[in-house]
């Protein structure tokens, strides 16, 4: 895609972005919300068309070919946009339908789906009935139920169990490994780190970095923390020393984010001495992907 | 152009629809129900010819089925979420609406092909075959174009389907009674009658008069022209509306 530009009103949702894709590759679409992700998602799916700015799909144009390239797709919305007065089969058989596969085929296809996303024994009910990670599951099945060439996940794991994301997650890795193309949209950034090869930053519109997760990570040596457990707990306000640069809890433990690792360490040993305290465990850590997003789209809000 | 696709988006449209909203409420209370109490409130207990006004009734049962479908699925899928994940299918907004008019024409067809059946042998139908081999022709446009309708009132919607019910209600009611149901649009004056004109129902009304042996204004030839006319305006209409409002209430 390039310089797709897209204005709702007033509004700038989606200003001059422009990226490519390689076939096969699993690509991550990052941003804090109002970044304009859901609105290129749109955009590429074709749900609508953009203001200005070409997608191609293959080297073709999708405003010339628009019905041949949604035919090559499959979407996973971020709520299980399924038919819940229809049962889990008929979902699976109407989607493929659409995508135009035959009636042998595609009754294979939702038994086979039914079986791999663990609804065999509810193939048969209507959806109104299913939580929201068995809807999310019978969604996921439609979407790639023609096997697509091209697989689009907005937040596709927010706010499921573990076992749907779990089977969510290892249904797309099979996809990937088949050959498809992935773009997945997330705030789980961890799950971003995990499954991309590259991904993209947006914010207010715009593209602010593209790499792969490590190449993005290794480019902010600043953002390095040290990461300490007392055997007591410890108020962040205690790290008040010039060295230090924020101090944040994570569980028991308090990550001192830091220029200089070294002088947090003497300083940290210090401390020990002057407090009495006793270090459980001292890591010193690199900047994490979440560390890279924070920093990129810092004042967004 | 991939016809083929076309095709097939159209038709599988229709048939989700049918899968899915001939089972609703709203299609039965609004497309059976309600023109089975007109029925009853203006013919029955009347000292009425039957066979003349049964062209009307007809013709109004038929309005009220084909045009009950349209307006309940386009807010239906803006509400339950389903509409977003539909214009990412291998899909045009062109199909959408071609597709919910033939399922909603496909219902009126079933339906009013009963009520001409039953109708027929209670009051003996007296038209000759030649007049009678007009009736499928008036059936399948009348549906498509009362169809069609129902899909352009839903085009703006939201995701309220009880807001566009009541619309629909609205605009649906007033042309009953001036399209020559109740009051053969041979017995009518003046404005009355210009107004007539306006109305697609008219025409259905003055066709199924034709093809039932009954007297007819306008002609069976000009009916199934504007009968046409409507239906290709309401059908570029719904389109051009739903491609402006497709995003309202996402």
């Amino acid at each position: 895609m390039r310089e797709l530009r897209k204005t709702f009103g007033k509004v700038k949702a989606v200003d001059g972005v422009s990226f490519e894709i390689e076939k096969g590759e699993m690509f991550g679409l990052l941003g804090p919300n109002g970044a304009g992700k859901t609105t290129t998602i749109r955009m590429l799916t074709g749900i609508f068309d953009p203001d200005s700015g070409v997608i191609e799909v293959d080297g073709k144009d999708m405003a010339k070919h628009k019905l041949g390239s949604k035919a090559r797709m499959g979407i996973i919305p971020e709520i299980g946009n399924v038919y819940p007065d229809l049962t889990a089969r008929q979902n699976l058989e109407l989607f493929a339908q659409f995508y135009g596969i035959g009636k042998e085929e595609r009754k294979a296809r939702a038994d086979r789906m039914l079986g791999d996303l663990g609804l065999k024994d509810r193939a048969d009910d209507m959806l109104r009935g299913f939580s929201k990670g068995m809807k999310q599951r019978v969604s996921i099945g439609c979407a790639m139920v023609h096997e697509p060439d091209i697989l689009f996940l907005d937040e596709p794991t927010e706010g499921l169990d573990v076992q749907s994301r779990r089977l969510i997650v290892d249904k797309v890795k099979e996809l990937n490994a088949k050959g498809s193309t992935v773009l997945l949209t997330t705030h789980n950034i961890e799950e971003a780190r995990r499954l991309c090869q590259r991904v993209c930053i947006i914010n207010k519109g715009k593209v602010v970095a593209i790499d792969s997760p490590e190449r993005l990570r290794s480019t902010f040596t600043e953002v390095q923390s040290v990461e300490v457990s007392f055997d007591r707990k410890v108020g962040c306000d205690l790290f008040q020393e010039k060295c230090v640069a924020s101090a944040t809890e994570y569980g028991d433990k308090v990550r001192i984010y830091t220029n200089d690792p070294d002088a947090v360490i003497d300083y940290l040993v210090r401390l020990k001495h002057e407090r009495g305290l006793k270090i459980v465990s001292l890591q010193v850590l690199g900047p994490t992907l979440e560390d890279v997003f924070v920093k990129l789209t810092e004042g967004s809000r | 152009m991939n016809y083929d696709l076309m095709l097939r988006g159209t038709l599988v449209t229709a048939k989700k629809d049918m899968m899915i909203y001939y089972r609703k409420a709203p299609v039965y209370i609004f497309g059976l129900i309600l023109p089975t109490f007109l029925f009853f409130a203006f013919f029955v207990g009347r000292d009425l010819d039957m066979q003349k006004y049964f062209p009307g009734f007809l013709a109004m049962s038929l309005f009220f089925t084909a045009s009950s479908v349209g307006p309940l699925i386009i807010p239906w899928e803006k509400q339950a979420g389903t509409f977003e994940r539909l214009l990412s299918l291998p899909l045009n907004i062109p199909m959408l609406i071609l597709g919910d008019s033939l399922a909603g024409a496909a219902f009126g067809l079933f339906i009013s092909t009963i009520i001409f059946a039953f109708g027929s042998l209670l009051v003996g139908i007296t038209a000759p075959i030649g007049l009678l081999i007009l009736l499928p022709f008036f059936f399948i446009i009348g549906n498509v174009c009362f169809a069609a309708m129902g899909v352009l009132l839903s085009s703006p919607a939201g995701k309220v389907p009880a807001n566009i019910m009541m619309l629909a209600a609205l605009v649906r009611f007033p042309l009953i009674f001036i399209s020559g149901v109740f009051v053969p649009l041979s017995e009518m004056t003046g404005a009355g009658q210009v107004v007539a004109y306006f109305s697609p129902l008219t025409y259905l009304v003055d066709g199924l008069n034709a093809a039932l042996g009954q007297e007819a204004v306008i002609g069976a030839g000009w009916d199934l022209l504007a009968l046409f006319l409507f239906t290709i305006i309401f059908l570029a209409g719904a389109s051009y509306v739903l491609k402006r409002k497709a995003m309202k209430g996402l």
